[in-house]
């Protein structure tokens, strides 16, 4: 296993650009997979690893938190999220101080916890917060299948889904940023495969990998990024194929579109994005804890000095922000990358801060 | 948030599985995997099972993921 890794480097190294690439790993997992194995110092410095907005809970706009806590301050209502989401602090609150004012917040391992419960307790209103990719999407897909199909009428969702390769051609479009290439996210691939991503390599002739999780898998995806890029063949290769087909998970895919179509989408720190989001059908929109539990949005404002937007886009590095390590820590986060154990500055903080 | 763990279906009933990974026994879902037989190896991700993987695969990557959330509960 070593001995590979060191070929790898090694070719690498070798075959680096001599005026360098900036790669952008989209995947909030793969940041702290290269943030723990310590991939980033490993490489040259021509290969230049920029962290992308593939971080849910990162990028899920502050009206949007700031509605979800305003649902379960105004209504009595249940609400169950992902752990990511608890600690996120909205503009007058989080979920845990909401919780901790004894507030109906639970965490839940699978979203089907939040179904069993509304089936359980009819009497309660009972909402999900559905966040996520195209990995957790079809997710949220089948719950509410099962909804419809039981008639369950307590059972609601906040829903902020995302679509992951139409915000890489955003990305792309952005004059600010400069990606070459992109590093694409395994398990969001495991279910849209790998054609959702042709257009990148076709159109805006950017190299793609679809990139396993340990770092022989990273270091081989860079290895075979920076070889269509020397050799101007950019297109879209699946290094983890053991997990990832080209046409993905089937199912899954039409689980999604039973339930959902694309909308336009407000990403936090980036702004409303035309068609990067997933919205309820109308025949589902009777389960949109949005429209069943209106409330009264504060104006969003955020923590001065706070830098996770440009984080976000991969204009900055988490090092770049003053508040990083210093007013900001895991302990005491102000932004959302540094809340969430995948968010660029808590895997930067947690692995790669210098002393 | 896309973490997905290989796992061993034991059973299945219905949309329902029990899966073994990492010496933990777990009830899943798996609509999304219509061909999972018993016996099949799938990535599971938020208690769905979202793919099925070979044998070899789940094998050899379990003992990294295991690493990689033992490191997150420090």
């Amino acid at each position: 296993m070593h001995k590979k890794i060191e070929e790898l480097k090694d070719s690498i190294i070798k075959n680096k650009p001599q005026k360098g690439i900036n790669i952008m790993e989209v995947c909030g997992t793969h940041t702290m997979a290269i943030s723990r194995s310590g991939l980033r110092q490993l490489l040259p410095q021509e290969i230049n690893l920029i962290s992308g907005p593939g971080c849910p809970v990162c990028v899920t706009a502050s009206h949007d938190i700031d509605h979800i806590i305003g649902i379960i301050r105004e209504y009595p209502a249940t609400l169950f999220t992902f752990g990511d989401m608890i600690r996120v602090p909205g503009t007058v609150s989080s979920l845990q101080d909401e919780r901790s004012r004894g507030k109906d917040v639970r965490v839940c391992y699978s979203p089907m916890d939040s179904l069993e419960f509304a089936r359980k307790n009819p009497e309660k209103k009972v909402v999900f917060v559905a966040i996520g990719f195209e990995t957790t999407a079809p997710l949220t897909a089948v719950l509410l299948r099962q909804a419809a199909q039981e008639d369950i009428k307590n059972f609601y969702i906040f829903n902020t889904h995302k679509l992951v390769p139409p915000a890489l051609e955003i990305l792309l479009l952005d004059k600010e940023i400069k990606v070459d290439a992109f590093l694409c996210p395994g398990h969001v691939s495991a279910i849209i495969g790998s054609k959702p991503y042709d257009f990148i390599a076709n159109k805006y002739r950017a190299p793609c990998v679809i990139s396993g999780f340990e770092p022989i898998d990273i270091l081989q995806s860079l290895d075979m990024i920076i070889d269509q890029y020397n050799t101007d063949n950019p297109k879209v290769e699946i290094q983890y194929d053991r997990v990832v087909k080209p046409d993905g998970n089937p199912a899954a895919v039409e689980a999604i579109y039973e339930v959902f179509e694309p909308v336009d989408s407000d990403w936090r720190g980036v702004g409303m994005l035309p068609l990067t989001g997933l919205g309820l059908k109308s025949q589902y929109s009777k389960f949109n804890a949005a429209k069943a539990f209106p409330v009264d949005i504060p104006q969003p404002k955020e923590p001065p000095g706070c830098k996770c937007g440009d984080v976000l886009k991969g204009i900055l590095k988490p090092f770049d922000c003053k508040l990083f390590a210093a007013a900001c820590t895991p302990e005491k986060p102000i932004g959302p990358c540094m809340v969430s154990s995948e968010g660029s500055c808590a895997a930067y903080y947690k692995y790669e801060r210098k002393a | 948030m896309c973490l997905a763990i290989p796992a061993k279906i034991l059973e299945i009933k219905d949309n329902t599985a029990v899966i073994e990974s990492l010496g933990v026994k777990k009830e899943v879902e798996i609509s999304l995997v219509p061909d999972a037989k018993k016996g099949d190896y799938v990535i599971v991700h938020a208690g769905f099972a979202i793919q099925i993987v070979e044998k070899e695969e789940a094998l050899a990557t379990q003992g990294y993921w295991k690493e990689w959330l033992d490191a997150q509960e420090d």
